[in-house]
């Protein structure tokens, strides 16, 4: 299967180092990043132009684009990796709507436009009997789609609540064991790569609650927007607060819930007994769903990553390679 | 309750039916055998939730079936959550944010701890709420959230399992 990659930060140089160090099958025949562009139909030269990129800061041909890319080049698979835009979706949007018009089929780890858009590109998707996957939006390696879809099928889910945001679970894991001020874990998780320089995002569970909107919408088709979350962050919290749980055995996490029967779609910090499932060390992300078959299921693992994030893309890719692509 | 009855076939099921009768819920049984009693009397200890009112009734059964009751011990308030406020918890009057629980009838405050790093700087508190019942609890809640929002303090809750 041929596949073109839009985004050479640091979830598409992992996609990119993956594709060339694993023998997938896939061959690449377009790369953009923000400054070039570059095509083959004979397939890329990964090495080559992840060099190129760390040499000069583009990776191929400056008169070039991504759109040339998404229009011109030959390729089954469109995998869209630009940094997200949670207001207005775009270029991702657009990048997509260009792809799936071709008939191409759509990989991407952009929460923005999935939480923004996902139900007129999903349309679009089966307008043109073509298909568009985003496991890699939530929670990161965590397989989540996969489960909902193929090991959960037939299920109905009842509820979902979790830990989507690894850089908030480390800002409190810290605050816990060692009465660090909010401030101070901030600032280690910042020299720990772990914070981005704004931290917004992360700390007032807008990230979470992006993911949550992500999740309600793919199963539920709700039609639940960002402004529809009961939203709380971390960033208010004390360390007393946190000594005064541990001393009933308790910690607090920033935790993602919906529960549609409750009307509840909220984000917010809860306490929690340490021995339940979701109180873990770290940067790790967890989600539990109940079911009315299985009961309750929680994954948990790496919520972020480069190579991470590339295996939630590689297997969306695979699954269209398998399902519509090789059979065709 | 603790519960005396005759040690023979049948006893202890006469003695719990009342219960469901009058629309309890038993939660615990504990019988057991004392070596050094040699008479034919059997001690039961059951933990039992009654709806309002159904006590005289219940005893007045249980006196019909032949058991004496030894003891009852009352417990109101069977359910339980801890939150945690934070914020500046005594400018905005610390004990009107209990009394509001606390006068609710149903639902009471039963413990607090607290920690004030400074004068100027957001205190914080740990609450414990014992109410009546699973739905008292919920409108005991209910109430906090809405004295937490009027105050600006952050209400931390329990996680419960979701559905």
């Amino acid at each position: 299967m041929k596949v073109a990659l839009i985004g050479l930060g640091s979830v598409g140089r992992g996609v990119a180092e993956m594709l060339a160090k694993k023998d997938l099958g896939l061959v690449l025949t377009g790369i953009a990043d923000s400054k070039s562009a570059f095509m083959d139909p004979a397939g890329i030269d990964i090495a080559r132009v992840l060099a190129a990129k760390k040499r000069n800061g583009f990776c191929g041909d400056q008169n070039l684009t991504a759109e040339d890319v998404i229009k011109k080049a030959d390729y089954d698979a469109l995998i869209e990796v630009t940094p997200t835009n949670a207001l207005s979706g775009e270029p991702a949007i657009g990048y997509m709507k260009a792809a799936l018009n071709r008939k191409k089929h759509v990989v991407t780890s952009n929460k923005g436009p999935i939480a923004l858009a996902a139900k007129e590109l999903l349309a679009m998707a089966r307008k043109k009997g073509v298909t568009l996957r985003y496991e890699a939006t939530v929670a990161g390696a965590i397989p989540v789609m996969h489960t909902l879809e193929e090991g959960l099928a037939g299920n109905e889910i009842l509820a979902l609540y979790g830990v989507l945001n690894g850089t908030c679970n480390y800002i409190l894991t810290r605050m816990a064991a060692e009465g660090l001020s909010y401030e101070q874990a901030l600032m280690e998780a910042r020299e720990m790569g772990y914070a981005e320089a704004d931290p917004t995002y992360d700390v007032q569970g807008i990230d979470a609650a992006i993911k949550l909107v992500i999740l309600a919408n793919t199963i539920w088709d709700n039609g639940v927007k960002l402004a529809d979350v009961d939203r709380t962050g971390i960033d208010l919290l004390t360390p007393d607060a946190l000594r005064l749980a541990d001393e009933q055995g308790c910690t607090i996490r920033l935790i993602a819930e919906a529960n549609p029967k409750k009307h509840l779609l909220r984000v917010s910090p809860r306490i929690l007994d340490k021995n339940h499932p979701l109180v873990f060390e770290g940067t790790l992300n967890a989600l539990t769903l109940e079911t009315d078959m299985a009961k309750e299921i929680t994954l948990i693992g790496r919520g972020a990553g480069s190579i991470e994030t590339a295996s939630a893309i590689i297997g969306d890719l695979l699954y269209i390679r398998d399902r519509y692509v090789e059979r065709a | 309750m603790k519960l005396e009855m005759k040690d023979s076939p049948g006893q202890l099921v006469a003695a719990l039916k009342p219960i469901s009768e009058v629309g309890g819920n038993i939660i615990a049984v504990i019988h057991q055998r004392d070596p050094d009693l040699d008479d034919d009397t059997l001690n039961v200890q059951i933990v039992l939730e009654l709806p309002k009112g159904r006590l005289d009734n219940l005893k007045e059964l249980l006196k019909e079936q032949g058991v004496h009751i030894q003891r009852i011990d009352e417990e109101r308030l069977l359910y339980q959550r801890t939150v945690i406020l934070i914020g500046h918890l005594v400018h905005t009057g610390f004990s009107d944010t209990v009394d509001q629980i606390d006068s609710t009838g149903f639902a009471e405050v039963t413990e607090v701890a607290m920690s004030m790093p400074g004068v100027n700087e957001r205190s914080s508190s740990r609450m414990t709420i014992r109410a009546v019942s699973r739905d008292d609890m919920e409108a005991a809640l209910a109430i906090l959230r809405r004295v937490a929002q009027a105050k600006s303090l952050l209400l931390i809750e329990p996680l419960e399992d979701a559905a």
